[in-house]
């Protein structure tokens, strides 16, 4: 959480200051997605569909990327991967 | 010089400002706003893109809309649809977006009533917009040039209501001085947009734009809510300053000078009137009346409710024997109108007071004629002979004012009703 | 318009951004970014009271990469008009950098079936040109899974319950996006994340009308349709499949408001056999589970199946399929 601020250190109208990117949803995954890169075709369903925008397509190494600091652990990725590429592997406590 | 209604009188403002948007849907005593404003869109004497909106609740979403993108935004509206706006109003304040609107006082149903009274804006007292009450069509054209001074200045950013009484102004002509058009121009100025500071430095233009990513109306929880709210005290505050400059500037302009309040042969008045709007036209020409007879009488009319000039009318009414406070809108079951409660606790703790009495009057556009405000000065002139007060809380141009004890329903069980048990077919 | 392939889609910029608060394999995230990044031209978001509003704006944080403003829940067209307006004001007056500049207004089946309809059809009247996006997920989920005006027959709902004596919604679902085409608008779309192909090329269309635009989402909720978290996009898929909601489109064409089947509609109109039953799609989800717990009620799951086949026969007879 950010440091709280007094009133008169924040912008009117409760205009935001923070992007939600410093907001780490992946606390509440208890499955992580772990990519078989090899079986991966790079066909970007996973991409397309994680709805925590949280698989990113890295070109320079031809790689899709799982940041697990957003990534809700939801599973569309493995359940729509058409290769099954994706793995949902259970959470150590 | 123009002869111009109220209405008309604000149309021809909002004309001259020339906003980018105006959103608006008609309702008595409002409709000649936005008729006569529809005329000059359609004859190009405007730029403004006017939206003739399905309801007030659009209207408002919309001005906030189009001010939240970097307009100046104006509406008008009155009574029911003033509360059909009553959520949006709130948000306008809170997002701080400088909308201006005039309210053309008219009472709320039920029962219906087109006239006015104050109960309309009196519901919206405490949505966070200036409010600011007008005399007559001169004022209602003057307070809606000054309205985007006010509204727009950077220690403000509030919503202005311009209010003026439904009928009494809104359909009565007058003569109105205008100023030119270039004169209203220079005297409002280009829109700025207001720039504002992160906690981490970084400075944010407060619009809608694509190159400014902001966002605008977050769900702000138990950890920072209270913190807007106090930011929008804090600019209601510096409102009753600048309220005062843009009056004065105005008046330099114009010779028309303009404050929170409208004292009327105050310096030496023993006995009172304190009211807001048209009536205070009526209550200085019976002031006058009484000075004929020997009267010391005066007339403070609060011309800005929102925010609520404490001090100021402390000041003007603290040597005054007898005052008696005017509400035209009724706070059911609180101890008095909307105006008199609020004076009442200005003076709490002041050594020098007035006795205090608090009148409802002309509810639902019932006339106040002279002589029902002479007799509130023989009110007065009673209480501060005798010291007695007396019943603090009156009912003016009411017929039968006495206290009731008889004034109740008898209930009836539906099969008793089915049953004829009283007449029926 | 050419076909947009997936590595292109998948490096344009995000402007949606991680870290919003929605419930993993919410529906609503996914057709959000997908429609956002359908638009080359800047976009201002006005989004209405609901789950995406309040999830992605807890004050200080925003997950909002584009200028977005939120004021209430039934206004998200007339504070959209407004935006609109504004920016077409400030043009005239040869203030504004940006030519094009689209507006979308996001709202849920709420703030769009129900309480936002009025503000809706007198945007829509009013021909502004703006983008109206619904995400439809058959329920008020942001307070809890109360039924709408959008809730499907016998869908259990907190307001909707399925108790010993009624099943469920017993209204069927009001078909919003055949209302919006009674408006006469420039565009109307129902739209699926499952078949994003589809859905960016009419996104795409909407932000290029010459008027406004009604984008109809079927959005699953997993909380409110009990359905497990990564099946989502499966239940999208499946609604077009089983018929339920079909996609198509319908367009102003010389004055008269053409309606067109989209692809995936469009092979199981010429196949009928490839339409899937819709049990398939209930089975999946807990608000139907008292439809086939403690026994299968055969008939309501009928009633439904009949509802789909008539609101169907509709659909293809209006697309011409017929």
């Amino acid at each position: 959480m950010s440091e709280e601020k007094s009133w008169r250190e924040i912008p009117m109208g409760g205009l935001t200051w923070l992007n939600s990117i410093e907001y780490k949803t992946g606390e509440w995954r208890s499955f992580r997605p772990v990519v078989d890169h090899n079986k991966c075709t790079r066909c970007m369903q996973c991409v397309i569909f994680c709805p925590d925008i949280a698989i990113k397509y890295k070109p320079d190494v031809n790689m899709i990327e799982i940041n697990l600091d957003h990534c809700k652990g939801c599973g569309v990725c493995a359940e729509e991967c058409p290769v099954h590429a994706i793995t949902m592997v259970k959470e150590k406590d | 010089m123009m002869g111009m209604n109220g209405d008309t009188a604000c149309a021809y403002a909002v004309k001259q400002c020339n906003p980018e948007v105006v959103a608006a849907y008609p309702i008595t005593p409002q409709t000649i706003i936005v008729e006569v404003f529809s005329e000059y869109v359609a004859n190009g004497e405007v730029t403004t893109e006017f939206i003739p909106v399905e309801s007030e609740h659009s209207a408002m979403s919309t001005s906030i809309g189009a001010a939240a993108a970097g307009a100046r935004a104006y509406t008008a509206s009155a009574s029911q649809g003033l509360a059909l706006m009553y959520e949006m109003l709130y948000i306008a304040s809170g997002l701080r977006l400088p909308i201006v609107m005039t309210c053309v006082n008219r009472a709320l149903s039920a029962p219906i009533n087109i006239h006015g009274d104050h109960s309309d804006a009196m519901g919206a007292r405490d949505s966070g917009w200036i409010q600011l009450y007008c005399e007559n069509s001169q004022e209602a054209y003057d307070t809606v040039i000054q309205a985007w001074r006010i509204a727009e200045h950077k220690d403000v950013l509030l919503p202005v209501m311009v209010n003026i009484d439904g009928f009494i102004l809104s359909h009565t002509l007058e003569n109105v001085a205008v100023l030119p058009d270039d004169a209203v121009k220079k005297f409002i100025g280009e829109k700025k947009i207001p720039v504002v500071k992160k906690p981490n430095g970084e400075l944010t233009p407060y619009v809608l734009h694509p190159d400014y990513p902001v966002s605008m109306g977050a769900i702000d929880l138990q950890d920072y809510y209270f913190e807007h709210k106090r930011q929008q005290a804090e600019a209601m505050k510096h409102a009753l300053r600048v309220i005062k400059e843009v009056g004065e500037e105005y008046g330099g302009l114009t010779g028309r000078r303009y404050g929170l309040i409208d004292p009327y042969m105050m310096n030496d008045a023993e006995l009172a009137i304190v009211v807001m709007g048209s009536t205070a036209g009526t209550a200085k020409y019976v002031a006058d009346l009484m000075r004929s007879k020997g009267v010391k009488a005066g007339v403070l009319r609060v011309r800005s409710f929102r925010p609520f000039p404490r001090d100021e009318i402390v000041k003007a009414l603290s040597k005054v024997k007898a005052c008696a406070v005017l509400d035209r809108s009724m706070s059911f079951g609180s101890y008095g109108g909307p105006l008199f409660v609020e004076i009442r606790s200005s003076f709490c703790y002041e050594c020098q007071k007035p006795i205090m009495i608090n009148y409802y009057y002309g509810l639902g556009g019932r006339d106040t004629p002279p002589h029902l405000l002479e007799d509130v000065f023989y009110d007065l002139k009673k209480i501060a002979e005798t010291g007695k007060t007396g019943e603090e809380i009156r009912y003016l141009g009411l017929r039968d004012d006495r206290e009731a004890d008889n004034y109740k329903a008898e209930l009836i069980s539906f099969k008793d009703l089915n049953e004829g048990k009283i007449g029926g077919r | 318009m050419s076909v947009v392939k997936p590595k292109d889609l998948a490096l344009t910029e995000e402007r949606l951004a991680p870290g919003h608060r929605l419930c993993p394999g919410c529906g609503e995230p996914t057709t959000v970014k997908l429609v956002l990044k359908a638009s080359d031209d800047p976009v201002i978001v006005c989004s209405a009271t609901g789950c995406l509003e309040v999830s992605t704006s807890i004050y200080p944080y925003t997950s909002w990469n584009v200028p977005w403003i939120h004021s209430a829940f039934e206004n998200a067209a007339a504070t959209a008009a407004g935006v609109e307006a504004a920016i077409k004001a400030l043009k005239r007056k040869g203030v504004y950098k940006y030519d094009k500049v689209n507006v979308l207004a996001v709202a849920g089946d709420g703030g769009t079936f129900d309480i936002g309809f009025q503000a809706l059809s007198g945007a829509f009247e009013r021909y502004h040109r703006i983008v109206y996006l619904l995400l439809d997920n058959e329920a008020y989920m942001n307070t809890g899974i109360q039924r709408s005006g959008g809730t499907p027959s016998y869908a259990s709902t907190t307001t909707s319950p399925d108790g010993r004596v009624i099943p469920g919604k017993i209204q069927t679902k009001k078909q919003i996006s055949r209302i919006m085409v009674e408006h006469e608008p420039a565009y109307v779309a129902t739209i699926s994340a499952a078949f994003w192909q589809d859905l960016i090329q009419k996104a795409k269309k909407a932000f290029a009308a010459d008027g406004p635009a009604f984008l109809h989402s079927i959005t699953p909720c997993p909380r409110g349709w009990r359905h497990a978290d990564n099946i989502s996009i499966e239940l999208c898929r499946l609604a077009v499949q089983t018929c339920i909601f079909p996609l198509w489109e319908a367009e102003k064409v010389e004055g008269k408001m053409v309606y067109k089947l989209s692809a995936p509609s469009k092979q199981i109109a010429k196949n009928p056999d490839k339409k899937k039953p819709v049990v398939e799609y209930l089975k999946l989800q807990g608000r139907y589970r008292h439809l086939f717990k403690p026994e299968e009620k055969t008939d309501l799951i009928n009633k439904i199946q009949e509802w789909v086949d008539t609101e169907w026969d509709i659909i293809l007879e209006r697309c011409g399929e017929k």
